[in-house]
């Protein structure tokens, strides 16, 4: 049977896997939203084991609000990110650079 | 199992901004284009009657409904008027702008009332659950606002920043609130409160730091800034104006909320936390604003180096400490709409207004508008009588009264340092001759709105007395 820390590190390890996605990546902006939802999905897990191990039903109803929120966020980057190739013709991340100072 | 009925007359501000928002998404489908305008009289008459039902429906003591989610306190009084006014200003400010630019869409007003809902939940939350809901509303009405340019490569480009930036600083918070609650087996504030004590030592101090980094990130504290000074000056003027005033008193609500109802009992640990973030914001605000020719982007340095002048007075962690920083954050938005709302006083069809350079010789184009910006320029630096010397003051004396002199010293160094880049902007307009001699071209309500805000801001300023006492009033009732 698994203990309440096996789940925690699993939390812990995809919640770091989606950070270093964010901030390694220099490609695509595709893979920062799928890192954004994996972030989530990191913290729906820390919930979901919490809320087994202390009896109580909180943390599972808070994991369905953010599943909805996270559909909502997905809506809105994926509608940026079209605007975006629009004006740029491109969704590299290194070209995000006409504001600075 | 046992089923209690909720008290939704307690909410019923929230209630009425939300359907009279979905009215408007119906009847805005049906104008025509000429029509436009009746959206916006709409939403200027939707927040006239939402402060009305707050201020009548408010009966004078803490109330708490939705099984803890939810309360009705002397703060979020407050708070929800100053939102109320906050967007009411932003929306007239804004008519002309939008209108010039092609831009005069249903979609503004919709996104910030929307926004407005967002906040007004945060201002109300009881529980992490309702705090995080809020915050989220606001935040994606933020993001689609910005967006909404679709034609400008710079527009899209901060939205896009300030997409991915707050998706993490939300996924941070969440993080934490899901180690708070671990530690404490409850998502109730109070509940929170009282399980603080007896909790995981480890699991909560590891929650606090999470929470503590989204936090910073939505209110742009050093280190967790980056995405503000591009999506400030990326952003339609219009928005960059919303942007920078009423999510400013929400971003106190959330501090108070979480820190002062829920973990005050670990003051200890978040006090040192705020510290550090309260230093670093008055001093890379301060002096990365001097080597600015935006105006937008100057103001956004200037919007960090007041984040952590309200830092200041949250870490006190006293009653006394949290109304200074309340009083602080009401002043800061009064005086950023003013400073927003210039930009878009000079600023024409085709013509941006954002560059320090377009506001060289406004004394001699309109000595009234200089003046009203002098007052702006002075007030943001802190220079007595005006309502941001106040504002400063007070917080600085919560420090002191804390025992935390050294703290107070860096407050003040840093905000004689800011005094640089807000009287350059005086001497421009005083002092240097104007690139164009054209007269500035504007509506009526617009320039009676912006004589009243700086003229708001000097009569604050004389007499400070109400405002203060209703922050003191606010944090005497909990």
């Amino acid at each position: 049977m698994p203990e309440l820390s096996d789940y925690l590190i699993l939390g812990a390890i995809l919640f770091s896997l989606s950070i270093a996605g964010i901030f390694l990546n220099r490609k695509n902006v595709i893979i920062i939203l799928m890192s954004i939802e994996l972030m989530l999905l990191a913290v729906n897990m820390n919930f979901i084991a919490f809320s087994h191990f202390l009896n109580n039903i909180e943390g599972q109803v808070f994991v369905f609000f953010i599943l909805t929120v996270a559909a909502a966020e997905a809506a809105i980057g994926l509608a940026i990110l079209v605007v975006l190739f629009r004006n740029r013709r491109s969704i590299n991340v290194e070209e995000l650079d006409t504001l600075k100072g | 199992m046992n089923f209690e009925m909720p008290n939704f007359l307690l909410a019923l501000p929230e209630i009425f901004v939300l359907g009279m928002a979905c009215l408007l998404l119906l009847i805005d489908l049906f104008l025509k284009d000429q029509d436009r305008h009746l959206t916006y009289l709409f939403s200027l008459f939707t927040l006239v009657l939402v402060a009305v039902l707050t201020v009548y429906g408010y009966s004078g003591e803490r109330q708490i409904s939705f099984n803890g989610a939810y309360v009705a306190d002397g703060m979020s009084q407050v708070l929800k008027l100053g939102v109320y006014f906050a967007v009411f200003v932003v929306f007239v400010y804004a008519k002309d702008y939008l209108r010039d630019r092609g831009i005069f869409k249903g979609e503004f007003y919709l996104l910030g009332l929307f926004g407005m809902l967002g906040m007004m939940i945060m201002i109300s939350a009881h529980s992490l659950l309702t705090l995080y809901l809020g915050l989220e509303l606001l935040s994606l009405s933020m993001y689609a606002m910005v967006a909404m340019q679709r034609d400008s490569a710079r527009a899209s480009e901060a939205a896009m920043k300030y997409f991915v930036l707050g998706a993490i600083a939300s996924g941070m918070l969440l993080y934490g609130m899901s180690m708070i609650y671990g530690a404490t087996g409850t998502l109730d504030l109070s509940g929170i409160a009282s399980q603080a004590a007896t909790a995981d030592k480890t699991l909560m101090a590891f929650g606090l730091v999470f929470l503590l980094v989204g936090v910073a990130f939505k209110l742009g504290a050093v280190p967790f800034h980056m995405w503000l000074p591009d999506v400030y000056e990326g952003a339609p003027t219009a928005v960059t104006l919303y942007i920078g005033s009423a999510p400013k008193i929400a971003a106190f609500a959330l501090l108070a909320r979480l820190l002062g109802d829920g973990l005050i009992n670990l003051h200890d640990q978040w006090q040192g936390i705020l510290i550090i973030l309260a230093v670093l914001s008055m001093a890379v605000g301060n002096i990365v604003a001097i080597a600015q020719t935006n105006l937008k982007r100057m103001l956004a340095y200037s919007t960090i180096s007041h984040a952590g002048f309200l830092l200041l007075g949250i870490l006190t962690g006293t009653r006394s400490g949290f109304s200074s920083s309340m009083f602080y954050a009401l002043s800061y938005v009064l005086m950023a709409l003013g400073g927003f709302g210039m930009i878009m006083l000079i600023s024409r069809k085709g013509f941006e207004g954002d560059k320090l350079d377009d506001f060289k010789g406004l004394n001699k184009r309109s000595p009234w508008y200089a003046f009203m910006m002098l007052i702006l320029m002075f007030s943001m630096a802190g220079v007595p009588p005006f309502l941001g010397f106040w504002a400063k003051l007070s917080v600085l004396e919560e420090v002191v009264a804390s025992g935390m002199i050294w703290l107070a010293v860096v407050g003040v160094v840093f905000s004689i340092i800011g005094v640089f880049y807000y009287l350059r902007i005086i001497k421009l307009m005083y002092f240097d001759e104007p690139a164009s001699e054209e007269e500035l071209e504007c509506s009526a309500d617009m320039r009676l709105m912006i004589s009243a805000n700086a003229l708001m801001v000097l009569g604050i300023g004389l007499f400070p007395g109400a405002l203060m006492a209703a922050c003191a009033a606010a944090f005497s009732t909990t």
